[in-house]
Parts: C-alpha cells; sequence; structure tokens
C-alpha cells in the first residue's frame, strides 16, 4: 500500500476524534476521541518508519512512547474523572467551569 | 498485493465507521465497545506495517486496559442514562476537523515524499530469489536480512539511543500511579 493511503488513514481519523473533543459535553467521551486522535498518530508514525527506512525503529520506538504516555493519561483522567463525579455528581464540561473566567 | 489491498480496505472502513460511530452515538457505553473496534482494527495496520510488536502491545495496552478502565468509567459515572450530547459548539466542531482533514489530505497527497522503495523492492527480489532456490522457505542465516523480521533491533535502541526518554517514561508512569491513588483515596 502506498504511504498515502495509511496519511489520509490516519488525517480521518486525527479529524473525527478532534470532532469528539471539540463538540460533546461528557469527560469520558472527550478521553475516548482523545485515545482515537493519538491512535492515528501512531499511523502515521509506523506508516512513515515502514515506508521510509524499514531497516530503522525510531517510528516505532516514538509509538511506544505515545502508548506509555496514553496509558498514564488515560490512568489520570479518569481518576480526575470520578473526584469530579464525587464532588459535583456531573461530568459534563460546560458544567464544571471552576477554573474558568 | 490485491490481497493486501483487500485488508486494508475491509480495515480502514471498519476503522472509520467505528470511529464515527465513538463520537456519534447517542448510547456512550456503544461507543465504548466500538472504540475497542477502532483499536483492533489499528493492530491490524500495524501488522500490515512489519510492526507486529506493536500490534501486540495495542491489542494488550489499548483494546485490554484502556477499553477496561473507560468501561469503568462509564459504569462509575451516570454516563449511559445521561446519553452523549452535543454541546453548544457545533457548527464550529464540524467546522474546523473538516478544514483540518482537507488540509492533512492536501499535504498528505501533495508532497514529494522520500521513500525507500527502491531499496525494499531490492530486498523483495531477494527474498524471492531465496524462496526458489531453498525448499522449504528461508534459511535462517538469511532471515535476519528481510525488513522487519528481527525484534532486537527495538529493544537495543530502547536500550541505547532512546534510553533518556525510556527513563523518564518510567517516571512518568509512577507519577501517574501516585497521582491517581491520591486523586481517588477516600480521607
Amino acid at each position: 500500500m502506498p504511504l498515502e493511503a495509511f496519511q489520509v488513514l490516519s488525517a480521518a481519523l486525527f479529524c473525527i476524534g478532534l470532532y469528539g473533543v471539540l463538540a460533546r459535553r461528557s469527560a469520558v467521551l472527550i478521553l475516548m476521541s482523545i485515545e482515537l486522535m493519538l491512535n492515528a498518530v501512531n499511523i502515521n508514525l509506523i506508516a512513515a518508519a515502514a515506508h521510509m527506512d524499514q531497516t530503522a525503529f525510531t517510528g516505532q520506538i516514538i509509538a511506544i512512547f505515545v502508548i506509555t504516555v496514553a496509558a498514564a493519561e488515560v490512568g489520570l483522567a479518569l481518576a480526575i474523572i470520578l473526584r469530579i463525579f464525587r464532588n459535583r455528581s456531573t461530568v459534563n464540561v460546560d458544567e464544571v467551569d471552576l477554573m474558568k473566567w | 498485493m490485491a490481497f493486501q489491498e483487500v485488508i486494508f480496505w475491509v480495515l480502514a472502513v471498519s476503522s472509520v465507521a467505528a470511529a464515527l460511530g465513538v463520537v456519534l452515538l447517542r448510547d456512550i457505553f456503544r461507543a465504548a465497545l466500538l472504540l475497542v473496534v477502532v483499536f483492533l482494527a489499528v493492530a491490524g495496520f500495524f501488522v500490515m506495517m512489519n510492526a507486529e510488536f506493536l500490534a501486540v502491545v495495542q491489542v494488550l495496552i489499548y483494546a485490554g486496559a484502556i477499553a477496561i478502565l473507560i468501561i469503568f468509567a462509564i459504569m462509575l459515572t451516570r454516563e449511559v442514562q445521561q446519553g452523549n450530547l452535543p454541546n453548544r459548539l457545533q457548527p464550529a466542531a464540524v467546522l474546523f476537523p473538516v478544514l483540518l482533514l482537507a488540509a492533512l489530505v492536501f499535504v498528505a497527497v501533495d508532497t514529494d515524499w522520500n521513500l525507500l522503495q527502491d531499496q525494499s523492492r531490492e530486498l523483495q527480489d531477494n527474498v524471492e530469489v531465496v524462496q526458489t532456490h531453498t525448499i522449504g522457505g528461508i534459511p535462517d542465516e538469511m532471515r535476519g536480512d528481510i525488513p522487519g523480521s528481527d525484534r532486537s533491533g527495538l529493544g537495543e535502541l530502547l536500550i541505547n539511543d532512546f534510553v533518556l526518554p525510556f527513563e523518564i517514561a518510567s517516571m512518568l508512569l509512577l507519577a501517574a500511579i501516585i497521582g491517581a491513588l491520591v486523586l481517588v483515596r477516600e480521607r
């Protein structure tokens, strides 16, 4: 498959995730959309690594770090969401406006 | 080659459809299950691109751990009854990703990528020559020459060139564990 096919697919997944982040109210769904965007980035990195230099693993290494950061981020974000739900009994990001001015 | 294209299109259509389902479905629990479909399709793409180790990691971490955590969060909050509602930003939130998609597709198609296709074609020719001249496939001493078949390069790179990001990632995970524990602790 050509590199462009993977890049267009990755762009499509990224933009779907971006729409989810911008347009949805639920904090859990925003988190799921961020996971979609990170997966799109991983596809792009590994496609570039596979098409440009098949003997170098740099793209795969960076994808491993992206997966690590995603795992840490999901754990922390869900802890924050549970804490917000316990204190305010909502996870609607429009209502959690404590730090807005 | 045709078989590879069929697999690519099946995975591409299913992953994009499932991703649209994640952001558009009203039932947030079904959205979480469709997210697992996206993760598995992405693992399929990794296998297509000679990244078998990352495909296994993808299934273990994303389809295993992260999906379970998200479903846990949906069950512990009252997401399921409220559903997946849009917020007030709807027109801008449609317009901006569409514009970004157009820009990204233009860049991907229009750029002259510096591909090493000649090199990979040469290697594939070598593999075919070996396969036609030996009985029972590729001999062991030739196996390291096939691109993507040597997984030990990944580990060596991780503890030589990328040792500092590797250690920082371990500290990040430790901090995330402690932070999550502190946040959800009852006092």
